[in-house]
C-alpha cells in the first residue's frame, strides 16, 4: 500500500478558512459525492432512489435538500459525510436497480462555503445568480470567474459554491477578492 | 437577450449557446439507402429565414439542458421556449 498524502484542491495538509469583517469562505473537504442521473423511462425510479438514499423528496428543478440538489433534468448531485461514505457511488449503486447511471464526483469538485449576513453584495459581483431572491434550499448552476459552479444557497446567511476541483485557486481567488471588495 | 427557460425562468442569453436550426433533431437514418443525400442535406443546407425561426440552444453555463427556442431574427422576439426532449419525443424520437 503506498503511503499517501491526501491533500486539499489548495494543495495543502488542511482545508483553507479565510475571515473578512464577520464573514467567513471556508474550504470543506469533508464531503462526498455522487451525481445520479435517471435511464430513460426510468425517471421515477431514479427520483425515489434518491428519495431512499437521501431521506427526503428527490430535489425539484433549481432546488436542494439537505444532502442532495438538483443538476438538470432528471439529474441529482448526493452529498454525504466523507467519513462514512468514501464509496457514496458504490452504496447508491447497490440500490440503484438499473433505474439510474450513478458516477463518483467526489474528487471532481472543490467546495467552499461562505457565512455572513451581505453575501447577496459578495455574489452580485460574481455572478447572475439574484441571491438576493434566495430563501434556503435554492441550487443553480451558473458561472463565477468563467468555471461553471454550482451555487447553493442553504439559508440566505450560508451559500455554498461547488465548482471545478482543477480551478481551485482560481476560484478561491475570485471568492476571496469580491469578499474584500465588497465588504 | 433574455431566455425563460421552462424549468428555471428568464436566465442571461450569455449562459447559453446557439446550437443551430432545430432540425437537427432529426438526424437521418445512417443505413438508409438515400442516406448519402438526406446527410448532405442535414450537414450543410439551411433555411435562413427572416422571421420565425426555430433553433437549439444549450444551457452550457447553467442545468445543460438543450432547449428548442422560437425567435424572431428580425425583432429577437422569443415566442417559444421548450425542452428539446419534450420536442423530440413529440415528433416521435425517444432517444
Amino acid at each position: 500500500m503506498h503511503d499517501l498524502i491526501a491533500l486539499t484542491p489548495l494543495g495543502a495538509r488542511d482545508p483553507r478558512r479565510d475571515h473578512h469583517l464577520g464573514h467567513s469562505l471556508i474550504e470543506v473537504t469533508d464531503v462526498a459525492l455522487a451525481s445520479v442521473a435517471a435511464r430513460l423511462g426510468r425517471e421515477a425510479d431514479a427520483a425515489a432512489l434518491v428519495a431512499t438514499v437521501t431521506g427526503a423528496e428527490a430535489p425539484a428543478p433549481a432546488r436542494a435538500t439537505a444532502s442532495a440538489f438538483w443538476m438538470g433534468p432528471d439529474q441529482w448531485m448526493v452529498e454525504a459525510p466523507f467519513a462514512t461514505h468514501e464509496d457514496l457511488a458504490r452504496q447508491i449503486t447497490a440500490q440503484a436497480n438499473g433505474a439510474a447511471s450513478v458516477t463518483e464526483q467526489t474528487d471532481a469538485w472543490c467546495r467552499f462555503d461562505l457565512k455572513g449576513d451581505r453575501l447577496a453584495d459578495i455574489f452580485e459581483r460574481l455572478c447572475n445568480a439574484d441571491l438576493r431572491r434566495f430563501t434556503g434550499g435554492k441550487a443553480v448552476r451558473t458561472a463565477i470567474e468563467h468555471l461553471g459552479c454550482f451555487l447553493i444557497c442553504r439559508s440566505p446567511t450560508h451559500v455554498s459554491v461547488i465548482g471545478p476541483r482543477s480551478s481551485a485557486g482560481s476560484l478561491h481567488h475570485a471568492l476571496l477578492t469580491a469578499m474584500k471588495s465588497a465588504l | 437577450m433574455i431566455i425563460n427557460h421552462p424549468l428555471l425562468g428568464p436566465r442571461d442569453a450569455a449562459e447559453f449557446v446557439y446550437k443551430g436550426d432545430a432540425a437537427l433533431i432529426h438526424r437521418p437514418d445512417g443505413m438508409a439507402p438515400d442516406a448519402l443525400e438526406k446527410f448532405i442535406d442535414y450537414g450543410y443546407l439551411r433555411d435562413n429565414p427572416a422571421g420565425e425561426h426555430r433553433e437549439l440552444w444549450f444551457h452550457e453555463q447553467g442545468d445543460r439542458s438543450w432547449l428548442v427556442v422560437t425567435r424572431n431574427t428580425l425583432t429577437h422576439e422569443i415566442t417559444s421556449v421548450e425542452l428539446a426532449r419534450d420536442v423530440a419525443r413529440r415528433e416521435g424520437r425517444s432517444k
